[in-house]
């Protein structure tokens, strides 16, 4: 009798009737938005107050440096001693005063600024200043020994090098970054997801240890199939979960950014912003075509099959390892000492997948893990965006099934014997015995 | 066939602790089965090969005159002892769910759910999650649970747990009413009361070996001592009491009576039988009380474990 279809349907339903699995599947992309637009909207204040900078410059010879902005505005005072600018700035509640000495020459001016204000001044406002002034400087520097700035303008190129491998296929620097960008993503997502939805299955076996209906059950059903029915039901739920939270997230981001009119380009970060500004240069218009370029270069049909098989095998075999713990505890607490020899491999591969494919796709290191069945799923997931040859990919991915399959029987064995164990903590000793009844 | 189930020589061990012990019993059809033992003996895990859940290292069982197989599983009905059900999950889909596990459609499994809530009085739970419920209710979704599916075999390990006397009684007469309907039932417990009353066969297991089974009545025939409690009034109670004891074995008894007697319990030799010691006694006074002991299960059990102990 095969009763698998009845008890993923059960093991998906309760999960998804389960009460605090609904809140969080609600909840999460809300506190998520949430953050965002308080995030969005804080920035947004920051930059909505106007900061009045005075300037007073003795020298009479960078003033004309500043030009204001909508954040910043220049007052120049003329004519006045420091002392009297600085109680001045202070009463009117300025943001703060530029002091320019006066200085023979350029050398001398540069040193010979300085900023006083009421509370330490932001970052970001400094270095717009110093950056003024030193474009202001230089200008000057150009003019004294007599360079031509038009020239100097004229005269400048820009690289963008070429690349093609062997067989033909052209690529580019964004290719490797978009590139790294999907691998990250898959192998971040499949890390995720083993340790939600891996732990989320022990706990579902443990509660049927300690509700004792387990002995009930198993007089019904095998124990491989309760067990393959748990894992697979509660992936399914972990995926319509994932499924509802993207969905959510994107309707509600949209939504949000509709009603309070967060315009996400003000959401900018200083490198976004000059990103951008760069953007308007024919050169780096010529980027965004590499962007689809490189998009449209990934192997994607690959890409796709690979995600879904190492994928599922991973998580696979992840879960029956969560599985087996389950059912050889009676409680929570202790799980802790089985964890540490799932979590390791996990957390390697992440780390050699962040370290070393980024730093070189094809290396020894990257190729070897992505072979070794724990940690192949998150790095070979990282490394196919760079393009691994078929041979290898197959070849890691029947390394991966057959560690699967034997980590199912080896759970499955585990599981048999532990779900009607009560009352003891096993040893690993004990594990390795229980495999042996 | 007879006999419905036949454990022949299984064994099982569990690394080095050998859990049972060539252990062989027979399950006449249509009888009540108290398989007995202290604890630990290997009772549930004889009863766990029944069932299919733990394989035999070694051994034969046949259900039916038939060797175990996986479609046996919609002919045994089990009530373990460590037992329980989903706690956040409604009575009736609970009850549906595991119907199905056994083999049962979704609308019979309903129809005879229906009437068995309503044969227990138990209609208006089926929306109430367990943990709504005490742990007796609990206990009696569970025993309709266990026969729903109209086994050929059903095992209940310790049923009257958890029960109440009245519900208790009911759980009773429905089991005594599923025998008559033609259900065989293996019941272990180590209430010996209870073994007495319902039992028609039992097996004792000690140390994962079976020590002793057969008929209720044959085992207690077997195990009787030819022992006559007697009660006598006679005016020379200590003439009488060296008298009876030149003659015969005796020892002092009690039992409750109305009367100032002697009271002893005498036991026969083989050539004596119980006339003769009645007629003696006729001639010495007035006989109020004559009575054969017979060995209770419960005498029985803890006769045989200790002597098996002492082995």
């Amino acid at each position: 009798m095969n009763h698998l279809p009845l008890i993923i349907k059960r093991e998906y339903l309760s999960k998804v009737k389960n009460k605090a699995f609904i809140i969080m599947t609600i909840l999460s992309p809300l506190i998520f938005i949430a953050l965002i637009s308080v995030v969005a909207y804080l920035s947004q204040v920051n930059n909505d107050k106007v900061r009045v900078i005075s300037i007073l410059d003795e020298s009479g010879q960078v003033q004309d440096a500043f030009e204001s902005s909508n954040n910043i505005t220049y007052t120049k005072l003329n004519g006045m001693s420091l002392k009297d600018a600085k109680s001045l700035v202070n009463e009117t509640s300025g943001y703060g005063l530029l002091h320019i000495q006066d200085k023979e020459d350029i050398e001398g001016l540069s040193k010979a600024i300085k900023f006083y204000s009421k509370e330490s001044p932001s970052l970001s406002v400094i270095s717009k200043l110093e950056n003024q002034i030193e474009d202001k400087l230089t200008l000057m520097n150009y003019d004294i020994v007599g360079i031509d700035v038009d020239e100097i303008e004229a005269s400048k190129v820009y690289v963008n090098i070429f690349q093609e491998n062997f067989s033909g296929e052209t690529s580019s620097k964004t290719d490797s970054i978009i590139k790294l960008i999907f691998g990250g993503a898959a192998g971040y997502l499949l890390f995720m997801f083993i340790i939600i939805y891996g732990n989320m299955i022990m706990r579902s076996i443990i509660e049927e240890k300690t509700s004792r209906i387990i002995e009930v059950i198993v007089s019904s059903v095998k124990p491989v199939q309760l067990m393959l029915g748990k894992i697979i039901g509660t992936s399914l739920a972990g995926l319509t979960q994932f499924g509802i939270w993207i969905v959510l997230g994107s309707i509600l981001l949209v939504v949000v950014s509709a009603i309070f009119g967060i315009d996400m380009a003000q959401m900018q970060t200083p490198q976004q912003a000059v990103i951008q500004q760069a953007m308007e240069n024919p050169e780096v218009n010529s980027q965004i075509q590499d962007i689809m370029q490189g998009f449209f270069n990934l192997p994607l049909t690959n890409l796709i099959l690979a995600f879904i098989f190492f994928f599922i095998s991973g998580y696979l075999l992840y879960s029956s390892l969560y599985a087996a713990i389950g059912a050889a505890v009676d409680n929570e607490t202790d799980t802790q000492q089985f964890m540490l020899p799932i979590i390791m491999p996990l957390i390697l591969a992440v780390y050699i997948g962040i370290f070393t494919v980024i730093e070189d796709p094809h290396g020894t290191v990257s190729s070897v893990f992505s072979f070794i069945p724990l940690t192949s799923p998150v790095v070979m997931l990282m490394r196919i965006p760079f393009g691994v040859p078929i041979w290898q990919q197959l070849l890691s991915l029947g390394l991966l099934i057959a560690t699967f399959v034997f980590t199912v029987w080896f759970a499955a064995k585990i599981y048999r014997v532990g779900i009607l164990m009560y009352g003891k903590k096993p040893t690993y000793k004990e594990l390795l015995k229980w495999i042996k009844y | 066939m007879d006999n419905l189930l036949e454990v022949k020589g299984a064994s099982k061990k569990f690394g080095d602790f050998t859990a049972l012990n060539n252990v062989s019993i027979t399950v006449p059809k249509g009888s009540i089965y108290g398989l007995l033992g202290p604890n630990g003996a290997g009772k549930t895990t004889l009863i766990r090969i029944i069932n299919q859940i733990t394989l035999p290292d070694t051994g034969d069982v046949f259900l039916d005159g038939e060797p175990l197989k996986p479609s046996h599983i919609k002919d045994i009905g089990y009530l373990p002892e460590e037992r329980g059900l989903y706690k956040s999950m409604k009575v009736g889909e609970q009850a549906l769910y595991l119907a199905q596990l056994k083999g049962l459609s979704k609308s019979v499994a309903k129809e005879r759910l229906k009437y068995w809530f309503d044969r227990l009085e138990i209609g208006d739970w089926w929306n109430k999650k367990i943990q709504e419920l005490s742990k007796g209710m609990a206990q009696k979704i569970q025993f309709v649970v266990t026969v729903l599916h109209e086994p050929k075999l059903l095992i209940f390990d310790e049923p009257f747990s958890g029960f109440d006397p009245i519900n208790a009684n009911l759980i009773k007469d429905e089991i005594l009413r599923l025998r008559e309907n033609g259900a065989t039932v293996i019941f272990s417990t180590h209430r010996m009361e209870s073994v007495e009353e319902l039992c028609d066969d039992i097996g004792l297991i000690h140390k994962s070996n079976k020590i002793l089974d057969g008929k209720i009545l044959d085992v207690k025939r077997a195990y009787k001592t030819n022992t006559f409690e007697v009660g006598i009034k006679t005016s020379d109670m200590m003439g009488l009491k060296i008298d009876l004891e030149s003659k015969f074995n005796t020892a002092p008894a009690s039992f409750k009576s109305l009367n100032d007697e002697l009271k002893l319990n005498i036991k026969l030799s083989k050539s004596q039988n119980s006339n003769d010691l009645l007629n003696y006694l006729i001639t010495k006074g007035d006989v109020s009380h004559f009575v054969e002991l017979i060995p209770s299960v419960n005498d029985i059990f803890i006769q045989t474990v200790t002597e098996n102990n002492l082995q």
